[in-house]
């Protein structure tokens, strides 16, 4: 217990639960928005994607979340302008971007000389080695996604649900949907850091799941999602401590326990209400 | 004579260069009711997208004589992600036109009109419930009165009576003959043999638009203008049979 106690007075591990409250809030929003659009295999090519970003930046020897962030908002946006246009399949132009941006990381990765020092935390992630920075950056990029999605709640839900009809009732459908993949590009490449590359879209997606179960109202999903993502998110970072395995991966496992030990509740209760 | 509310000119219009529709002129009177018929793939809603301004067509004007209009719009059924998280009183609020479409924040004006309207067609009682778990007909009347909280000067109906039962049906076309005293009425139908019952007048579009002044389908305009469509109309009265093609 004193060791636990002991833990929080180091500026690491408080920055650690930061990084967890702000990236719950984070994922609870932009992942509500991934989820309802059913854009998950979407998010998931601009995930990956910014991996070339990742690659490039170290071989031009510049902070790694500049390419990671270059890389997946010009996906985000080519994506939507592909699907907007409509004149290439969708999911073919996913695939490619998402194959692309990962080739040509690795490729830079492989030319760049000597070691490449924490290329691992941006596959697996590592929420301990988070720093003031970007902490900074985390809190600017939620506190703009929440003003934006909080004023703009209705044209943004009406132009997610039926944009057709959206444009018809003069919604600026187009603004609204750019806007979204840009934040969510945002969103991936500053979670990216905790969580990394393989596992992040789960932070957008398994708290929703969980959340689902309980509300079909859209706000209140979100305000689910931050406590389930909140809880998922500390169990597994002291998970991850106590075991010393990546953070990104202990998370996910504990979202994934948590949503399957709702599931579970849920299904018992309905057997109960049938008999 | 009066003008016309709507008038569509030597519309060409489709997708990725492929014309579906091929010149076609079609003029709306403020109070008609036309029932547009054709085969599938034959353009029915490619008109209707040209109409609302939500597909550009390759030549052509789309013109409102007597000034902008207020059209309102009920989509095909499939086009509605059931299970997006969203409820019926906010799938109808937001067939509201926002004052200010950057600040669309509604005024307590907007927020009676939706709870009255939702009273008048009997969903209150779902105000707050998802859409995923309304019926078929259920989920057509609230697209409907989403498409009806903004008093619109034209409704313009794409294949309202797919997935639901013969009794919302009835209650859908009795709803539609009130409506009609105030707006102008576009209806899109597979379903000819109700069409021709409820509606003053027809148009055929299979490539082009053949339009017929009155709602008699006659074997001529099945034939000549390539509807392909053989069935028996059952209107309530008059009774009519239609003759084999």
């Amino acid at each position: 217990m004193t060791g636990l106690i002991e833990l929080f007075s180091y500026s690491f591990f408080q920055n650690a639960i930061m990084a967890a409250l702000i990236t719950s809030v984070l994922a609870a929003m932009v992942g509500t928005y991934i989820v309802s659009r059913k854009i998950v295999f979407i998010t998931d090519g601009i995930t990956h994607s910014s991996f070339g970003g990742i690659g490039l930046a170290y071989f031009l020897g510049i902070n790694p979340f500049f390419g990671a962030a270059f890389f997946a908002v010009l996906s985000a946006l080519g994506i939507e302008w592909v699907s907007h246009r409509g004149k290439l399949r969708e999911d073919s132009a996913i695939a490619i971007i998402w194959s692309l941006g990962m080739a040509v990381g690795i490729i830079f990765v492989f030319i760049t000389p000597g070691y490449t020092p924490d290329l691992m935390s941006f596959l697996f992630g590592s929420i301990l080695s988070v720093g003031y920075a970007d902490l900074m950056v985390m809190l600017v990029l939620t506190v703009v996604t929440a003003l934006f999605m909080g004023i703009f709640y209705r044209p943004v839900l009406y132009s997610a649900f039926d944009a057709e009809f959206s444009k018809i009732m003069g919604v600026p459908v187009a603004f609204f949907r750019y806007m979204m993949s840009f934040i969510i590009a945002m969103a991936i490449v500053v979670s990216i850091r905790s969580m990394g590359i393989i596992l992040v879209l789960s932070l957008f997606t398994i708290p929703q799941a969980t959340s689902m179960l309980f509300s079909h109202n859209f706000r209140r999903i979100v305000l689910i999602s931050m406590i389930f993502g909140l809880t998922g998110s500390l169990v597994g970072l002291f998970s991850a401590y106590s075991f010393n395995i990546p953070s990104g991966a202990a998370i996910i496992f504990t979202l994934t326990i948590q949503y399957l030990l709702f599931k579970l509740l849920f299904w018992i209760r309905s057997l109960i209400a049938i008999n | 004579m009066t003008m016309p509310i709507a008038s569509l000119k030597g519309i060409i219009a489709g997708y990725n260069d492929e014309p579906v529709l091929r010149n076609i002129g079609l003029e709306v009177f403020a109070n008609d009711f036309i029932g547009v018929i054709g085969p599938n793939g034959g353009g029915k809603t490619t008109l209707i997208k040209v109409l609302l301004g939500i597909l550009k067509p390759f030549k052509g004007t789309v013109e409102f004589p007597s000034g902008k209009i207020k059209i309102g719009y009920l989509p095909q059924a499939s086009q509605i992600d059931k299970s997006f998280p969203i409820s019926v009183k906010e799938v109808v609020q937001s067939g509201l036109q926002p004052h200010n479409k950057w600040n669309p924040v509604l005024s307590a004006r907007q927020k009676q009109k939706v709870v009255k309207l939702l009273n008048e067609s009997g969903l209150q009682a779902l105000a707050k419930r998802p859409i995923g778990s309304l019926s078929g007909g259920q989920l057509q009347k609230v697209l409907l009165c989403r498409a009806l909280i903004n008093e619109p000067d034209l409704l313009v109906l794409d294949e309202p009576n797919t997935y639901v039962d013969k009794n919302f049906e009835y209650e859908l076309y009795q709803w539609l003959k009130e409506l009609n005293k105030s707006m102008a009425i576009i209806l899109v139908s597979h379903d000819i043999g109700t069409i021709s019952s409820m509606v003053k007048t027809i148009a055929c579009v299979n490539g082009d638009l053949h339009y017929h002044p009155s709602n008699t389908i006659s074997a001529e305009l099945l034939q000549v203008y390539k509807c392909p469509i053989d069935l028996i109309a059952h209107g309530p009265i008059p009774h009519r049979v239609l003759k084999k093609h």
